[in-house]
């Protein structure tokens, strides 16, 4: 009884994997993908699993396994999810093929924003763009009569207001848990004055005047957070949200339908969006823009790259769109953003733009210094300076030690 | 039993030892005297990303490895002696702040931040295992048989939960909204946050490990206390010694070869903690050895690892374990002696 019912949901299981509902070919060959597993991304492999003989592995730490599998002989996937970060050692060890025969081919749909090209080819197809920007509680700012705050300055007044008012205890949130999230915020910070982190030739440009700036904003943000703030990653800040704890905070876009969410939050429909605000008046919004999309295995035959594309094309066509249309800031036809999604788009709209996240090996060495040494400025154990400093040394040693500079 | 027979039977047991612990701690040796890193050029060259209104495109100078004509990244590994040590010990920089007293100075560099913590971890919460499970087998030694068997199954709950849940289990509960942490606030009326600073997050974390190996120390005890000699506690019994004269002479010296098992055991596995580094979300206020090699070994998002200074790494957190360890090896191989 027991294996018959096993082998009945196995049966139902492999239908509805090879089910063939809205995907305007058959396909043949064999396709799998590795991707992250956010929500996007389920909504587009989910819509090229129409197209049959497809198999999507959705996992977070996808980019730990993606540049070895990629490298196989054959690729262990035809089809990859990157972001700006994830696909630089894809293009390093050159195991990610040109797209632009293929987009010649199969792309008429395809908008021009979505081509990532990497010295004028097409390396890879972006869906959707992420940033993080101001989040707020409307009926708190509105009740206070606070205005949506355009620069730092301004948030740090906003949020000493709401916190006088008893309102909320610790009106802001901030994704500030030691490593890869602080580091981002950091970049955000500094990159918003216009500065790059890394020199062209590929030295630090950190340990200067916009890093101690940087830094002490950050900390004085960090002054109206929840004091175990360097605890705090994208998951804890959304929940913070969620069950009306913080009034204000920078965000990810990609997050922001989860205000909404019934089933999750208290604060439905009291969560608005806006610009990041700036670092300086009348300058960039303090953010980077990110990307995420496909790229396609060089270390395939064509056929099953053709293959690949082809399905791929599928799960990024604006049927797919319309019927995930929260999920996601999408980049594809047919998108028509929401409120929360309109806030990321001024965002990235604003003039002058906010910077893309640079896709560079010496950028992510980067951001791992950062992630390693700038928690200690916060904890108290270092100055700014020696703080920057630290970020400085760390980074000059695992740059030689990559290659990158000598 | 013949020296060929005993070869055959040994010989898997080597070969496994061979490959699974011999060749890779070789492998590790060799990696940290060496630097392998991919030969880089540069070029300029124009990248597009999307942005809503067409496309951002910029000019960007990007190192990248040389490929050879199979596709592959063109490596050179060169021997560079103690370099990945010296830049993990900073020992110029150390000598310095340990000459002029500030110890600050010493703990600003990860390395040895990592060892202060790492040491009083092991320090502490070593005789508090030992005191706890010496404890708890005295206890249910002396509870009447009929509750035995619950009473030992409860206390060795710990023991069985996986070492991360537990720690994650620990930190839902103490986190600022958890409900323990409430519970704490309720009481002192004032609010509380273990994760904001260091020392409250030591405490936790010791905390954690003694109710979790506190079991394995009591079972061992409890084992041992079995084969007790009666007739030695009745002759105590009856001379008029106390229950501590008994427990001071006869028990714990019957105890004393489990006492140094339990020790050993204990060092290796206090001296490679990590599992509440992770759990409890620490990394800013508290790290440790074995999260610094781990740190090091993990890619980051552009897929960089700096492997060869984590070997260094891992080498000198063994080295540790085995300094720790000499004294107690030390006094076990001359009861071996002695006892032949």
């Amino acid at each position: 009884m027991f294996f018959r019912k096993i082998a009945l949901a196995g049966a139902f299981a492999l239908m509805g994997s090879t089910a063939m509902a809205a995907c305007a070919f058959q396909n043949e060959v064999p396709v799998k993908s590795l991707s992250a597993g956010f929500e996007a991304w389920k909504a587009v492999t989910d819509a090229m699993a129409e197209c049959g003989n497809f198999s999507a592995e959705l996992d977070q730490e996808f980019k730990t396994k993606q540049p070895e599998a990629f490298a196989a002989r054959p690729s262990l996937y035809q089809i990859g999810g990157v972001a700006n970060e994830t696909i630089v050692p894809l293009v390093n060890a050159g195991t990610i093929r040109p797209l632009d025969d293929l987009v010649a081919k199969y792309g008429q749909n395809l908008q021009p924003g979505q081509l990532i090209k990497i010295d004028g080819q097409t390396m890879a197809i972006a869906m959707m763009v992420n940033t993080q920007h101001l989040m707020y509680r409307k009926d708190i700012l509105d009740e206070l009569g606070i205005a949506v705050p355009t620069t730092y300055d301004e948030l740090l007044a906003a949020a000493e207001q709401i916190k006088a008012s008893g309102k909320v205890e610790y009106p802001l949130g901030g994704t500030y848990k030691a490593g890869w999230n602080l580091a981002q915020d950091f970049v955000n910070m500094f990159m918003g004055s216009g500065q790059p982190l890394v020199n062209d030739d590929g030295t630090a440009n950190v340990n200067n005047e916009t890093g101690v700036t940087t830094l002490e904003m950050m900390k004085a943000l960090s002054a109206y957070m929840d004091p175990e703030f360097l605890g705090a990653d994208s998951t804890v800040v959304q929940q913070q949200f969620q069950q009306g704890r913080i009034a204000m905070a920078n965000f990810w876009a990609s997050r922001g339908s989860a205000m909404d969410d019934p089933a999750e939050s208290q604060v439905v429909g009291k969560v608005a969006g806006a610009p990041t605000p700036s670092i300086v008046d009348g300058g960039a919004p303090a953010t980077t823009l990110w990307w995420d999309g496909i790229v396609i295995a060089r270390n395939i035959s064509d056929e099953e790259a053709d293959a690949a594309f082809r399905v791929a094309m599928e799960g990024l066509d604006s049927e797919m769109v319309a019927a995930n249309n929260d999920d996601a800031v999408w980049l594809i036809q047919g998108y028509q953003p929401g409120a929360m999604a309109q806030a990321a788009i001024a965002t990235a709209s604003t003039n002058p733009p906010p910077v893309s996240y640079p896709s560079t090996t010496a950028q992510g060495l980067m951001h791992g210094a950062i992630g390693s040494q700038a928690a200690a400025f916060f904890t108290g154990d270092k100055s700014a300076e020696d703080t920057l400093a630290a970020i400085e040394a760390e980074y000059a040693t695992a740059a030689a030690e990559a290659g990158i500079v000598n | 039993m013949r020296t060929r027979t005993f070869a055959w039977f040994v010989a898997p047991s080597v070969a496994m030892m061979l490959v699974f612990i011999a060749f890779p701690l070789v492998s590790v040796l060799v990696q940290s005297f060496t630097l392998t890193q991919p030969v880089i050029e540069s070029v300029t060259v124009e990248t597009c990303t999307p942005s809503f209104v067409g496309q951002n495109c910029i000019q960007e100078t990007r190192r990248q490895p040389v490929l050879d004509e199979n596709g592959a990244i063109v490596t050179q590994t060169r021997f560079v002696g103690l370099d990945n040590y010296a830049t993990l010990v900073e020992p110029g920089r150390a000598l310095a702040s340990l000459g002029s007293l500030n110890l600050d100075g010493l703990l600003a560099i990860d390395f040895w931040r990592a060892l202060r913590f790492t040491l009083y971890f092991t320090l502490i919460t070593l005789p508090l295992i030992l005191v706890v499970g010496l404890g708890l087998a005295l206890a249910v030694n002396n509870v009447t048989r009929a509750v035995r068997g619950p009473v030992i199954f409860v206390t060795l709950l710990p023991f069985i939960i996986t070492p991360v849940i537990g720690a994650l289990a620990i930190r839902w509960l103490f986190v600022g909204d958890g409900i323990l942490t409430r519970l704490l606030e309720h009481w002192s009326g004032r609010d509380i946050f273990m994760f904001a600073q260091a020392w409250t997050i030591e405490l936790l974390m010791m905390f954690y490990r003694v109710w979790h190996v506190a079991p394995f120390a009591f079972v061992i005890f409890y084992a041992g206390l079995q084969g007790v000699n009666k007739d030695a506690v009745e002759a105590a019994l009856i001379d008029g010694a106390s229950r501590l004269q008994r427990l001071r002479y006869i028990v714990i010296p019957h105890l004393m070869p489990l006492i140094v098992f339990v020790a050993l055991i204990h060092l290796m596995d206090a001296y490679r903690v990590f599992e509440e580094v992770i759990g409890f979300r620490s990394e800013a206020y508290v790290i440790s050895l074995q999260y610094l090699t781990y740190d090091l070994l993990m890619p980051d998002n552009t897929g960089n690892r700096a492997i060869n200074r984590a070997s260094a790494s891992s080498m000198l957190t063994m080295i540790g374990i085995v300094i720790l360890l000499i004294p107690l090896l030390r006094h076990t191989w001359r009861q071996h002696r002695e006892t032949r």
